[in-house]
């Protein structure tokens, strides 16, 4: 079972704690590997608050972890902070201004039970020097 | 200085280092050239501060060989940056929002030495405001005065109980004003956003716009302030006896300010929203007091503009490949040279690309030679060829930075970096005497060479 929605990023406040005290540390995984979505969504394919969840777009796929979002309603609206995780997932700018589209991207969602949200070194480790299943890194 | 109640001394009127919003007022008790408190700050401000003590920064600058870093003395450093560099045909000088001024000008100065194209974080944030003050102006404000005179303000697009944790209480909402004796009581707040937000809760009135028609529902809100009827029974999700009501409040208000932040720049529509939000604001000074300011997000994003502008005449995104500065958002942004993989050498320093940047341009990052100075083991480090170690700006530096209103602010020294930890102005400097030495030896070389035929 899968859900449509609208993808948008930006700052909290708990990523940026997390980001200044160590993008290294568990706490940064924790604040900015989530999804907030909204709790009408999260019934629609039944996804629990802590469920793994695999967000995709036509870039690539993230794990990450659904929240229950506090700022809601925004149906049909889901939120990742600003990070790695999401923008492994975000596409390049294409109107001449510079901008990548950070806000408003189609995404599907789906439950990814069993799978693990890596760190930020482990996702950067994979998706850019060690790469995928085969070896097939950037580098 | 005073000395703190219990332990060690008091460091008062401290600027905070993070947000756009560089809060004035902290108070940092310091012992043992250690942190030990921070009154005032907010959380993301006051961890900023705090995990100065948990850290575990390197402080020695590194070199990757055989695909680990190893460490290596500074002048190892520095000489493997002049060649990295000195061999590119067109590398990327990008990051410069969180670190002081003083480091913009070498900044810049390296980019022409270079013919490199220099671009701050504005790209990814308030890039597309700029181009639209470009197109119709900037009717602003300070935020002092915000504070003593505004009895409306809006947030739009903009989330500052989460990026700007002090904005509200500081300067626009909560405070006590010049005019505004009873501060909140004196003031309305009304927020524009998808999402009912931390920000929103606190709101007067709470408008909800469907994701990606900001652009309509500034339009509908001109077309009423200046006179027009409006025929939609609804526009972007928002009704029209709504979109009535919110345009009476913004004529009738006495003083009133539009704050907008990313939810306008990073929509569909990106620096055509922010052009109607200008224009809605050059509109309603045809019956009020009205003023926008766009909610810069890193504390030293302002600065680099600054600085870009009164030495190169552009405010981000400038190319010195031709000799002379050149501005074409589109062309000469980070994110589309990198796209067009034109970019075979990059130099960031603070900010962090590779956790902020979209995967294909993080990939090209990834294939050439990165160079990374910042305080931090940050993603963009763990990609990169060279690493160097700085010093914290504004916490182990004095230096100088411009607030979102384009205010400029002096950073205070609060504690000594440590041992061995340069400042990114002295390893910009390095870097830049490298270049120019490498340069020289290059000219000798070639006249040689010449005499020789």
């Amino acid at each position: 079972m899968s859900l449509e929605v609208t993808l948008i990023t930006g700052r909290t406040v708990s990523q940026g704690e997390a980001m200044e005290r160590g993008k290294d540390l568990d706490d940064y995984t924790k604040a900015a590997a989530v999804c907030e979505l909204d709790p009408a969504d999260m019934e629609k394919i039944g996804i629990n608050e802590g469920d793994t969840i695999k967000v995709s777009t036509g870039i690539g796929e993230v794990i990450v972890r659904a929240v229950k979002s506090r700022q809601y309603p925004h149906e049909g609206i889901v939120f990742i902070p600003m990070g790695p995780w999401v923008n492994s997932i975000t596409d390049m700018p294409a109107d001449s201004t510079g901008m990548p589209p950070f806000k408003g991207i189609p995404v599907k969602i789906e439950q990814a039970k069993g799978e693990k949200v890596l760190s930020s070194h482990d996702l950067i480790e994979k998706l850019y020097l060690r790469g995928n299943e085969k070896g097939e890194g950037v580098r | 200085m005073k000395k703190a109640k219990g332990y060690g001394r008091m460091v008062t009127d401290v600027v905070c280092p993070f947000c756009g919003t560089l809060c004035d007022d902290l108070e940092v008790v310091v012992e043992d050239n250690k942190i030990k408190n921070v009154r005032h700050a907010c959380r993301i401000g006051s961890s900023k501060f705090l995990a100065m003590n948990e850290l575990k920064r390197p402080n020695r600058p590194m070199i990757r060989k055989d695909g680990s870093f190893e460490e290596v003395d500074m002048a190892a450093a520095i000489e493997e940056c002049g060649r990295i560099l000195s061999r590119s045909k067109r590398p990327l000088l990008y990051g410069w929002s969180s670190t002081g001024c003083e480091a913009h000008f070498v900044g810049i100065e390296l980019a022409e030495e270079l013919g490199g194209v220099i671009d701050s974080t504005s790209s990814v944030c308030h890039g597309p405001s700029v181009i639209a003050i470009q197109d119709v102006g900037y009717p602003s404000a300070t935020l002092g005065d915000v504070k003593n005179r505004a009895d409306l303000i809006i947030y739009w697009g903009a989330n500052p109980m989460h990026a700007h944790p002090r904005h509200l209480s500081r300067y626009s909402v909560f405070p006590r004003g010049y005019f505004r004796e009873r501060g909140q009581q004196d003031r309305e707040l009304i927020v524009v956003d998808v999402r009912k937000t931390d920000t929103a809760k606190l709101a007067n009135r709470f408008v909800q716009v469907r994701y990606g028609e900001d652009f309509e529902l500034l339009s509908a809100l001109r077309l009423v302030i200046n006179g027009k009827e409006l025929e939609a029974d609804e526009v972007a999700g928002v009704s029209k006896e709504d979109i009535l009501e919110l345009a009476d409040r913004m004529k009738t208000c006495q003083y009133g300010t539009l704050f907008f932040g990313m939810g306008l720049t990073q929509s569909y529509g990106t620096h055509r929203n922010i052009d109607a939000g200008i224009s809605l604001v050059r509109d309603l000074n045809h019956h009020t007091k009205f003023s926008i300011v766009a909610m810069r997000g890193h504390y030293n994003v302002t600065g680099i503009g600054e600085v870009l502008t009164w030495q190169t005449g552009y405010p981000f995104a400038v190319d010195f490949s031709r000799g002379y500065p050149r501005y074409n958002p589109g062309e000469t942004t980070a994110n589309d040279v990198l796209q067009r993989e034109e970019a075979d050498a990059a130099l960031i320093i603070a900010s962090d690309p590779v956790a902020h940047f979209p995967k294909k341009a993080v990939e090209h990052l990834a294939r050439i030679p990165m160079i990374t100075i910042g305080p931090h083991m940050i993603p963009t480090a763990q990609l990169s060829e060279v690493f160097i170690p700085s010093s914290i700006s504004g916490i182990e530096e004095a230096s100088t930075a411009y607030r979102m209103d384009t205010v400029p602010l002096k950073l205070r020294k609060v504690i000594e970096p440590p041992e061995g930890i340069y400042s990114d102005v002295e390893i910009l400097e390095m870097i830049l005497e490298n270049v120019r030495e490498r340069r020289v030896r290059q000219m000798e070389r070639e006249k040689k060479a010449g005499e020789g035929r």
